[in-house]
């Protein structure tokens, strides 16, 4: 079958519904919170049209709903949830169990600011807070990465038995619409077969416990298969994404996505859809005789280290763009990149913009302020200050 | 008696892994309890004597184990591969035919 795009003016949470549609989730439980509520919302309705043919379980919070999604995926079903910020804290101790008894759940979280002060708006430091739990994530830039994300998530969650999120931005991508291209149902079944599931608790001849006492004799060992796993899934994730790139015409096979970076002096790096805005900045920029590219992470679980040693090795400098901020230290992606290249030969200089939190907006304006403040760093050979709050009012 | 499943415990041979790459890749059960043995973390271990016990079947009705079963000549014994040293039988025996006596390992 040829593949022909189906064309849909959706939503970023429509577009992760639809993905869940197209993957023939079998399993859904969720607990609805704003900004990510529309997503299942569209699920449900799926559902009540008799489009899908989906177990939808309501639960009494975040933390049940991610338990229901374990012991659905512990019997093999292909099991989906979203949430967002309080929500996926309330479900971070069940986010370990997903990932230790290797399920592949496949989430959405729509970042959301972490409260107090109280906010719905975009902030990555929900999904970062879990950067230990296990999980895969993907950072998507606009509502077509939703949709691919999802999709990708699934093939490359079952292959290693790893879960993923799929990130997407509050409001500037959850609730904005904006042209999709879908796949056709016969083509997705192609690209994303049914789950074989590594083990089944619906199996009662062969009765297993799951997840039960491990002795310091044995616990080590699932830890470092884990460990692993994650490490397998870089591999997996390039093949994952090439093959998408062959079949739909939208190549994944980089876990950093770059522009502009063979003759760049220096490079922003991010994640999310702040890229798009920073893409259309530096293409400006650019024009403007600014040798500058942008490096945008696409997966920050597992790192991409060795994509980043490569980047890094070709320039200068790299400005690394918070939408998230570690207390007591700085932004995440920045001392993740730093930790990542300091045994390496590359030593660039780098600089870190805390920006956006709380959906503060950063616009294209913003970015060529910090491409002319970055400019000086790689003139004077030295980081003047290492982090900066960029948009603080003074 | 000391069966799960229809196995007997005479016929499990206890799991030992020795490399990483004997582990399962989850961590899920590679067996029941027949061949995951539960009673070594005992520091008093009881011990029955015959002469004092009466038959009455009240430390098997109360052992959380269960680790007491009945002999075919109607005494009971301790599964120690299981038993997990409570003392509740011992607690709980009329005639103090149980006692609770320090285990050397």
């Amino acid at each position: 079958m040829e593949y022909k795009p189906i064309r849909k003016v959706v939503s970023g949470n429509y577009a992760a519904a639809y993905a869940a549609l197209h993957a023939r989730v079998q399993v859904v439980a969720a607990y609805p919170i704003t900004p990510q509520t529309s997503i299942i919302e569209k699920i449900a309705e799926f559902i009540a049209n008799g489009e899908a043919d989906i177990q939808y379980i309501p639960v009494e919070s975040e933390h049940s709903a991610m338990a229901a999604c374990i012991g659905a995926s512990a019997t093999g079903a292909r099991t989906f949830t979203a949430t967002s910020a309080q929500g996926l804290a309330l479900m971070h101790e069940m986010l370990h169990w997903a990932a230790g008894a290797r399920l592949p759940i496949v989430m959405v979280d729509v970042n959301r600011a972490m409260a107090p002060p109280w906010s719905v708006w975009d902030d990555q430091t929900d999904s970062l807070s879990q950067r230990d739990t296990g999980w895969m994530q993907f950072y998507a830039e606009n509502n077509q990465e939703v949709y691919d994300g999802v999709l990708m998530a699934y093939k490359v969650a079952e292959t290693v038995n790893v879960p993923a999120m799929v990130v997407e931005s509050a409001f500037i991508l959850s609730h904005t619409y904006d042209v999709v291209e879908m796949i056709p149902q016969e083509l997705v079944d192609e690209f994303l077969p049914p789950r074989k599931p590594l083990y089944s608790l619906a199996n009662f001849d062969e009765p297993i416990a799951v997840g039960a006492l491990a002795t310091p004799n044995d616990y080590y060992e699932f830890r470092y298969k884990l460990a692993k796993a994650h490490e397998e899934a870089k591999k997996v994730i390039k093949e994952v994404g090439k093959e998408f790139g062959e079949r739909f015409g939208r190549d994944y096979s980089q876990m950093i996505e770059t522009g502009y970076i063979d003759d760049a002096d220096f490079v922003f790096m991010g994640m999310g859809s702040l890229m798009g805005t920073v893409k259309e900045a530096v293409d400006l920029l650019r024009k403007e005789g600014y040798k500058v590219g942008y490096a945008k992470v696409r997966w920050f679980r597992p790192f991409p280290k060795e994509e980043l040693v490569e980047i890094a090795e070709s320039v200068k400098g790299i400005a690394v763009l918070d939408r998230n901020f570690s207390f007591g230290q700085e932004g995440i992606l920045f001392t993740e990149s730093k930790g990542a290249l300091y045994n390496s030969s590359a030593h660039p200089l780098m600089k870190n913009y805390i920006v956006g939190l709380g959906g503060r907006d950063v616009t294209v304006k913003d970015i060529k302020a910090i491409a002319d403040d970055m400019k000086k760093v790689i003139e004077s050979g030295k980081v003047d200050k290492e982090v900066v709050w960029y948009h603080l009012k003074r | 008696m000391n069966t799960l499943f229809g196995k007997t415990k005479e016929e499990a041979k206890p799991i030992v892994l020795k490399s990483v790459d004997e582990y399962p890749e989850a961590p899920i059960s590679l067996g029941t309890t027949l061949v995951n043995p539960t009673g070594d973390w005992r520091t008093f271990k009881p011990v029955v004597n015959e002469e004092k016990c009466v038959k009455c079947y009240i430390c098997w009705k109360y052992c959380p184990e269960p680790a007491i079963y009945i002999k075919p000549d109607g005494y009971v014994a301790i599964d120690y591969d299981y038993c997990k040293g409570c003392g509740i039988c011992a607690n709980e025996c009329p005639t103090k035919a149980i006692t609770m006596i320090k285990e050397e390992k």
